[in-house]
């Protein structure tokens, strides 16, 4: 293919050429082709790739690069000269109460999401793999919650939980359990959030692990039956392990989305538009501080800062789960 | 594709015939949000004056609006030549003020402050003396009421009775004791943040000084409609219902509250939520006299190209005749004196308040005091720090002491 392509581009240099330099250039033409061949396998592949790092580097490593340099600057959206600082976001941000508290609600609502979301999103793969009929209805079924609009379900979500007239409360009361104040109180609006989070995500992540787990050649479960091995045994020493480099996938891509919350609890605030987590910030995550922060409160250089420690606490957080994801399923592996 | 050579030759064959003292087209963009009823009036702008185009640019939500507004400034492009502000957000846009035009100097001569009220033309300009905004409407307060509860609860309930419950806040707070005494299952008003906001604005300094310092510590009379509104929240006033929240939407058509601090765009709200068969009414008259809550101005931003056609532009839409077309067309209650004083808006009533909403407003907008100097981060101390103060005291999350802390300190941070 490579040979074709530099062929092509070759015979059409030729025929531009045209006749009357045909005579000295005949040696060096050779040449040239040989040039080119060799260029196009050494240098293509990487101009294949190119595109992605090119945007990459616009959309994603300048972003960065750039946002810890306002970071380390006084930087107001509407002021003329910002003023650098060096630090001092940093150490303003590791002394506010406010950032802190956002940083427990991130990783409590983060835990109450994604510890159930991949354990129903097994679960659901699990039937699924089953012989049903209709299998294709039930799989689109299951990604429908991550087509729909977002901020539709924001909106039911809410009204759901409101604790005056809300279906949810409405519901507990008919079986005797008092209202909860899904908005007030603070674990309570973690729940809350965190059932939106899995409602959405289960079934996503379920067609992933789905899709690995019907790569899993079928010989060795029949192997493993003969072996006398029943349904747990099966779904424990072979499935588990085969899914591993999918589960390390999927729980990598939940604890970054995870730990990024942002539009749950930004829709499920009681006023719309609000920044603000509820009253004293009980559900307010760190995305949505560093939001309030850069686009309420037009302190740049604060929000940026917040977004830097966000991004080391992610990459921390990543790599536990890989470590733990890792020796989870590597400890019942087959030998 | 095919437009823009078509545009062009028209564009060029206007220029070369036009020959009298036109140099071309101008094209100006009018950024704006909600429904400020400019649609008509700008394609008529258009007819009037051939040889400029005017685009214009409308977005949904003044959240989003701003917040592109601002970010365009800190950009350095992208700004419309006439762009909307509004009052929450007008302290922000007073910090850049270099990034805006001195309408007194490049307007045209015949807009004097006298075509506003006083507080609405002083709101528009900076400490520096410079004027970056043109008035468009204002909010002026009155109560809303729901006369039936009222009634039920032994209290006055006819627009012309009940004026002396709402004569000051103290009589405001006493009627809502005697009220919540009588009517156990209603609340007297919607949320304390709401009623502590038309408290606030009517301060003659709020949170800042004139010198853009934070005050709250030191101005006594922020602290004490705190202890007013939190006793009120405590004595059962409150139902605690976050403003502009779902369940503040639904609890209007129930009878959760009795009285509702009430600017003219509020009515078609809680005619719309409330349906048909609650009765609410609009009181002539307001605790202290007047207040004002929303409203929005015209700018000019230094990006414009063509910043004395775009200021001439708003000078236009803000004038008296231009703002009472638009306040027909929908709404926006209209700051010009002549607007104000106009048959067009004394006329108008509004069957479902069965009132002449027009000249009650109209009076109302008159009562308000001078404009209180609102610091660079006015909008974000109210919106951020007291509302969810207030609320977390009307959850029962924080005593009202350690709410008035995390005021204090909520304020002090923010500003710093």
């Amino acid at each position: 293919m490579t040979v074709g392509t530099s062929g092509s581009t070759d015979s059409e240099g030729r025929g531009a050429d045209g006749d009357p330099a045909a005579s000295p250039g005949g040696g060096g033409r050779q040449s040239l082709r040989d040039r080119l061949n060799r260029w196009d396998v050494r240098y293509s592949p990487y101009l294949y790739i190119a595109p992605f790092f090119v945007i990459f580097a616009i959309v994603g490593l300048f972003p960065l690069l750039y946002t810890s340099y306002v970071s380390l600057f006084d930087w107001s959206l509407v002021a003329d000269d910002p003023v650098f600082i060096g630090l001092d976001n940093y150490v303003a941000l590791m002394g506010d109460a406010r950032f802190w508290q956002a940083m427990v609600n991130t990783i409590s609502i983060f835990i109450l999401s994604t510890a159930p979301q991949l354990a129903m999103a097994l679960l659901f793969a699990v039937l699924l793999d089953a012989h049903l009929r209709a299998r294709t209805l039930f799989r689109v079924g299951l990604l429908l919650p991550y087509v729909a609009s977002l901020v539709a379900l924001g909106i039911i979500f809410g009204n759901l939980f409101n604790s005056e007239y809300g279906l949810i409360n409405g519901l507990l009361g008919l079986v005797g359990i008092d209202p909860i104040n899904w908005h007030s109180d603070r674990f309570a609006s973690h729940v809350a959030i965190a059932s939106m989070v899995n409602w959405r995500w289960a079934g996503y992540n379920a067609l992933i692990i789905l899709a690995a787990m019907q790569a899993i050649p079928r010989d060795l479960y029949e192997a493993a039956t003969v072996d006398g091995a029943g349904r747990w045994r099966r779904f424990v020493s072979v499935t588990l392990p085969m899914l591993r480099p999918t589960m390390i996938f999927v729980v990598i891509t939940a604890t970054v989305g995870g730990l990024q919350i942002f539009t749950e609890p930004k829709l499920f605030a009681v006023v719309p538009g609000s920044n603000n987590g509820g009253s004293t910030g009980q559900f307010q995550t760190v995305t949505l501080f560093m939001y309030q922060q850069g686009f309420e409160n037009f302190d740049l250089g604060y929000a940026s800062a917040t977004a830097w420690v966000l991004f080391l606490v992610i990459v921390i957080f990543a790599l536990i789960n890989f470590w733990l994801t890792r020796r989870i399923s590597s400890t019942e592996g087959p030998r | 594709m095919l437009a823009l050579p078509i545009g062009l030759t028209a564009a060029l064959t206007l220029s070369a015939c036009g020959g009298g003292g036109e140099d071309g087209d101008i094209e100006l963009v009018v950024a704006t949000f909600n429904e400020m009823g400019y649609e008509e009036l700008l394609e008529e702008y258009e007819e009037a004056n051939p040889g400029i185009t005017v685009t214009h640019r409308k977005t949904g939500a003044a959240e989003s609006h701003h917040q592109s507004l601002f970010t365009r400034i800190n950009a350095g492009s992208g700004l419309a030549d006439v762009e909307a502000v509004e009052e929450g957000y007008m302290a922000q846009a007073m910090e850049a003020s270099g990034r805006f035009n001195d309408l007194a100097e490049i307007g045209p001569d015949d807009v004097s402050p006298d075509r506003w009220l006083d507080w609405k033309y002083e709101a528009g300009v900076t400490p520096d003396g410079k004027l970056i905004g043109y008035g468009t409407d204002i909010g002026p307060l009155a109560m809303c009421y729901r006369a039936d509860l009222l009634e039920d609860a032994g209290l006055p309930s006819d627009p012309a009775e009940v004026g002396e419950l709402f004569a000051t806040w103290d009589s405001y707070f006493a009627a809502g004791d005697e009220f919540v005494a009588a009517n156990q299952d209603s609340a007297w008003f919607d949320t304390g943040a709401q009623v502590f906001n038309a408290m606030h604005n009517q301060l003659e300094t709020g949170y800042y000084d004139t010198d853009s310092n934070v005050v709250i510590e030191s101005n006594t009379a922020i602290k004490d409609n705190w202890d007013q509104v939190v006793a009120a929240v405590e004595g059962g006033q409150s139902a605690g219902l976050e403003a502009f929240s779902p369940a503040w939407d639904t609890s209007f058509g129930d009878d959760a509250f009795a009285t509702k601090t009430c600017p003219p765009w509020m009515l078609g709200q809680i005619e719309g939520l409330a349906g048909e068969d609650k009765v609410w009414r609009v009181a002539e008259g307001f605790p202290e006299g007047g207040g004002n809550w929303g409203g929005t101005w015209l700018t000019v931003p230094t990006q414009s190209d063509h910043p004395e056609e775009a200021a001439a532009l708003a000078a236009w839409l803000t004038a008296p005749e231009q703002q009472t077309r638009a306040f027909v067309a929908s709404g926006p209650f209209p700051s010009q004196v002549e607007a104000l004083e106009s048959d067009e808006l004394l006329a108008l009533t509004n069957e479902y308040f069965d009132v002449e909403t027009g000249a009650l407003y109209a009076e109302q907008a008159a009562a308000v005091g001078p404009a209180q100097f609102k610091g660079p981060r006015d909008g974000q101390i109210q919106t951020n720090v007291l509302t969810p103060a207030l609320t977390s005291v009307e959850e029962g999350t924080a005593s009202p002491d350690e709410a008035w802390d995390a005021v204090v300190s909520g304020a002090e941070n923010l500003a710093g």
